[in-house]
């Protein structure tokens, strides 16, 4: 019987159109342009200026603080410009741009790295090298990764969890990474383990991946420390927390972190990033994105650098579909809708999804019928159809008490209503001014 | 309307199958089965009570919404069908025509509209109007027609009472259930449908196989038909193993009267049950309790109709404090 | 019979009057002693209960004009300059005195002039659109023509244009209360002075893009290039991040500004139309000065 997280949880259908496409390389792009924030916590601080000439990997802005990291120039090139460029929020922010300079020897040929398997730093270089390099949770949450090996303050760690779950549809970037870079991944995943002092590590992958599973399984036989576990396929199973209670049966508490429980969580693209970094110096420049969608020609995976602007990713895949279609950074169900094509790839970019005209536009809203779906799907336990209402009427005290500043946005509520309400529309708006009434309380 | 190429929302970015719809549809077809069963045993009446309940709920939800509140009508969501439907099923097949239009109008502009439209009333809408019917006409409403096959009736009289009604009136008369059971149907005929009643109560065979597509249609959950059918299964038979002789037995009091079709057509009401798992399986206990209280020591025969609408009420009050446990909270006892 | 019914009237006579001694001995217990000079002011007040003042109600307002030492801090926006010296002369103390003021919309960007490049699906709430992104046209700061503004009135002094999708405020019904003000989420909305005639002149425009960026997403749009500020002879007129902004207090209205805006971005209202100016423009300069000095 696989191991999966007991509360709530949907099944879309998986639409894993390109899980058996090689990652392809995408030809280095003409403009860069690179965004000051592309992770949690304080934008970094820009260190270049225009009509400056850039190497691949130099440092072009500094972190701003201690939950903030460097970017790296991701072409060899010359800055044209530090402008505002609209991005996946829709709102203009910060940019780097970058003319690619089309006969630096670095942007043409791509090195490639063999396998090194034994790790020449200590505890203390790997995580500033890692601080270093700009390396942030590439599961699409962009936390710094420094700062979550810090760990916290008066807590135990005793499991290292691999994320290899990849739970949202269509999105196949993890499973392909598992699939042609594993033994760099568990070299990442060792790494991570030496820098923690963690002897104990696991492996989780959804079994809509047996082949990740079974090689995974093969690589690490002889790995005393790293296990592999296939989980049963649901959503949100990729999640920090609902992955940590299907693999160990632990909750982390309300208003608590994994190492609360004595866990650190990590994508394995984060992981195949800090290898890079630790084993052959190289910062954090470029990442696979899935490129597609239902009525794309052809639909693939993609080595990108970060600043490409998206036109260029459609392109290569043959073009956008006729009709009315939505333009998704991420994968259907937590991903953003964006407004045009010139918005560029980030470090979160883990896929850009087409949706197109038959299933992009909402249906009409219907009322509740208290039919009870949400509550029952919500893996946080909460009641959605319930925090809807309250932030409906302004009533965010209630809210609050309703626990809804615990809510993870899945989107597992608004899927599920039969009465196509917006649910999720409303919650992140409760949420927001419900954290406001805290803050003014306190 | 615009016709701008790119479309731009918040997430979740895909939906699933489910709309409100197709479970109204989903019940329609469960309750399919009954249907043909009771026009076999009512002939044609069956058919035009069904067909009149229909019809005058749906004319009523149109012309209150579009007349009266002035609001979009939203007759083709088919919660005012599935009203007929079930409001049909609770009458005797004998009934008046004008009865079952005030029926309707009761269902749909009372215990329906008035409280807000779909979603908003507190009470089954098809129960409310049963029992108003109930109250208002005594006589027509519990003057049952025997079955009758092929123009041959299967009982003696042309109307009596329900099965339920007779081991009621007998009892009061300090006849044991051993004197009585040779007036009221066996097992299997009740299980089949040989017996007299309101038009949806008649076939358990029927009715199981309805409740069986529903389970497996996900349209509802086991909690509440399983449960309620549990406690009144156990409570009767609590009391039967006490005194055999003065109780009837579990299985008569699961097949006799409207326990299945409550247990999986009524108490289900997705708007008037609870919301979480837990609440709807205290919601069912309470209404199995109350229906065997009324049944064994209450005036009336039946009280399944009862019981769901006194445990309607106490919904709001259920889902007050049976909230769903938050993720990493201990699991207690939840009071807000 | 007749015994059944006069224990009736009794009984109900004598609990009718134990209830009665009850209350009465109740409310003497339990009265609350409130200054009855709250009641006078709250006489005094629009009884708008529209928090405009800041307190939740007219009732709460009295209470804390009442109460407060130092009420010059305290002014009721629907109320005015007159109710607030009537309070002051009730009360023996001083209130400040404001100038009245008037609900603005600055933003120009109806369907026509700014384009819509994308079409937006969700709840019909500006609250809620501008934190999931950045509207339906390729201006982030304009008007999102969802009506939380209008929704928040409640002197019906707003309603939302079909045509143009931009709320209309009727400045005849509009108190200064303030409610559309908080309620639109990128301060479209500001409270100007209030001008004999409801004479108006303001920028109709929030845009910080650069000229060349914020004109492709509106033609109205203020693109920053400072000639108003050189017509400007009071110095109302200040440029910030490419957008202008004129400051209420000291535009005297002369609308030298309006003319030269090359996008029409600086809105002129409930001005008397402008007389013709001669074609030769040497020989009339005259008269020229003459017609603007009449305007």
């Amino acid at each position: 019987m696989l191991r999966t997280f007991r509360k709530g949880g949907i099944h879309p259908p998986d639409n894993k159109l390109t899980a058996g496409t090689a990652i392809k390389r995408l030809p280095v792009p003409g403009v860069v342009y690179v965004p000051i924030a592309q992770h949690i916590g304080i934008p970094s601080e820009i260190i270049v200026e225009t009509k400056e000439k850039v190497t691949v990997g130099q440092v072009i802005a500094r972190s701003g603080g201690f939950v903030s990291t460097n970017i790296h120039a991701p072409v060899a090139g010359t800055v044209t410009k530090l402008d505002k460029i609209v991005d996946s929020s829709g709102y203009k922010k910060q940019c780097i741009v970058i003319r690619t300079d089309g006969k630096d020897i670095a942007n043409i040929e791509e090195t490639i790295f063999p396998l090194k398997k034994e790790i020449a730093l200590g505890p203390k270089e790997i995580i500033s090298r890692i601080q270093d390099y700009g390396i942030v949770g590439l599961g699409g949450a962009t936390f710094p990764s420094h700062v979550k090996l810090a760990g916290r303050p008066d807590t135990q760690l005793d499991y290292l969890i691999v994320n290899g779950v990849e739970c949202e549809p269509y999105l196949t970037a993890d499973h392909r990474l598992m699939l042609e870079k594993a033994e760099e991944i568990i070299v990442g995943i060792k790494i991570v383990m030496l820098a923690l002092g963690i002897n104990k590590a696991i492996v989780g992958i959804e079994n809509n991946k047996k082949d990740a599973v079974a090689l995974f399984k093969k690589l690490t036989e002889n790995e005393s420390g790293i296990q592999v576990a296939a989980l049963q396929v649901k959503y949100p199973q990729g999640s920090e927390k609902q992955l940590i209670s299907a693999l160990l049966k632990r909750e982390v508490p309300k208003n608590g972190l994994p190492p609360d429980v004595g866990v650190v969580v990590n994508n394995v693209g984060t992981l195949f990033a800090i290898y890079e970094a630790v084993q052959y110096d190289k910062p954090l420049t470029e990442r696979v994105v899935t490129v597609t969608g239902k009525k794309i020609k052809n639909p693939a995976n993609f080595w990108v650098k970060i600043g490409t602007p998206i036109s260029d990713l459609i392109n290569e895949v043959g073009g956008m579909p006729e009709g009315q279609y939505k333009l998704i950074n991420g994968g259907p169900m937590m991903g953003k809708a964006l407004k045009n094509a010139d918005v560029p790839v980030t470090k979160g970019t883990s896929g850009i999804l087409v949706i197109s005209e038959e299933e992009a536009l909402r249906k009409e809203v219907q009322n509740c019928i208290r039919c009870g779906e949400c509550v029952y799907v919500c893996p946080m336990g909460l009641e959605p159809h319930l925090l809807m209402s309250l932030s409906e009427k302004a009533l965010f005290d209630r809210a609050l008490s309703e626990d809804i500043l615990t809510c993870i946005e899945c989107g597992s509520c608004s899927y599920v209503c039969p009465s196509n309400r917006p649910l999720l529309d409303y919650i992140r708006f409760g949420k927001l001014s419900a954290k406001k009434l805290e803050i003014s309380k306190n | 309307m615009h016709m701008e190429t790119i479309v731009v929302s918040a997430s979740p970015h895909i939906h699933s199958d489910r709309t409100s719809r197709k479970l109204m549809y989903d019940v329609v077809i469960a309750l399919v089965p009954a249907f043909l069963v009771s026009l076999y045993l009512f002939g044609i009446s069956a058919f035009i009570v069904t067909a009149v309940a229909i019809i005058s709920c749906l004319f009523f939800e149109f012309v209150i919404q579009k007349y009266v509140l002035k609001t979009a009508t939203t007759i083709s969501d088919g919660s005012a069908l599935l009203t007929g439907i079930l409001l049909a099923f609770n009458l005797p097949s004998n009934i008046p025509v004008w009865m079952i239009i005030v029926g309707s109008l009761v269902a749909i502009g009372i215990a329906k509209l008035s409280f807000g439209g779909l979603g908003f009333n507190i009470f089954n809408p098809a129960l409310v109007a049963r029992v108003f019917l109930l109250v208002s006409f005594p006589v027509q409403m519990t003057s049952w027609p025997s079955p009758v096959v092929n123009n041959t009736s299967l009982a003696d009289a042309v109307t009596g009472a329900t099965p339920l009604g007779i081991v009621k009136e007998g009892l009061q008369y300090g006849e044991t259930m051993t004197e009585l059971s040779s007036k009221i149907p066996s097992l299997s005929e009740l299980f089949l449908g040989i017996s007299g009643g309101s038009i949806g109560e008649m076939s358990g065979l029927a009715l199981l196989l309805g409740g069986i597509y529903l389970l497996v249609r996900r349209v509802i959950s086991w909690h509440i038909p399983i449960t309620m059918l549990l406690t009144i299964a156990v409570m009767t038979g609590i009391f039967w193993l006490v005194d055999p002789l003065h109780y009837a037995d579990p299985l008569f009091h699961l097949f006799a009267g409207g326990a299945i079709l409550g247990a999986f057509f009524m108490a289900t009401d997705l708007v008037t049950s609870p919301v979480t798992r837990k609440g709807m399986v205290i919601f069912a206990v309470g209404i199995g309790a109350i229906t065997v209280v009324i049944r064994l020591f209450g005036a009336y025969p039946e009280g399944v109709s009862f019981a769901i609408l006194i445990m309607n009420a106490l919904v709001p009050l259920i889902n007050k404090y049976f909230k769903p446990r938050r993720f990493g909270e201990k699991i207690k006892f939840k009071m807000v | 019979m007749t015994e059944s019914i006069i224990y009736s009237v009794v009984l109900l006579a004598v609990l009718g009057g134990l209830a009665a001694m009850v209350l009465y001995a109740v409310s003497k217990k339990f009265y609350v002693y409130e200054n009855p000079l709250i009641a006078e002011v709250e006489a005094l007040l629009p009884a708008a209960n529209c928090a405009g003042c800041g307190s939740p109600g007219c009732k709460s307002f009295a209470d804390k004009l009442v109460n407060t030492e130092d009420i010059s801090a305290l002014f009721c926006p629907v109320g005015g300059n007159e109710v607030m010296k009537s309070i002051a002369e009730k009360l023996g103390k001083v209130v400040a005195e404001k100038d009245p003021t008037v609900a603005v919309l600055r933003c120009q960007g109806s369907c026509d002039v700014r384009p819509k490049t994308s079409l937006f699906q969700g709840p019909k709430s500006c609250a809620i659109s501008a934190l999931i992104y950045s509207g339906e046209t390729d201006c982030q700061y304009g008007c999102l023509g969802d009506g939380d503004c209008v929704t928040a009135c409640k002197f019906d002094a707003m309603y939302m244009d079909e045509s143009t999708e931009l709320p209309v405020i009727i400045t005849d019904k509009c108190t200064s209360c303030g409610a559309c003000v908080t309620a639109c989420p990128r301060n479209i909305i500001e409270m100007r002075p209030r001008n004999k005639r409801d004479l108006k002149i303001y920028v109709g425009c929030l845009n910080e893009d650069k000229g060349g960026i914020a004109k492709k997403s509106c033609e109205l749009a203020c693109i920053g290039c400072s000639k108003c500020i050189d017509v400007c002879t009071k110095g109302a007129i200040t440029i910030e991040n490419n957008l202008a902004y004129i400051d209420g207090l000291h535009c005297t209205l002369c609308r030298k500004c309006v003319e030269v805006c090359p996008t029409h971005s600086i809105v002129e209202t409930n001005f008397p139309p402008r007389k013709e100016k001669k074609p030769e423009i040497k020989e009339a300069t005259q008269e020229s000065i003459k017609t603007e000095a009449d305007a």
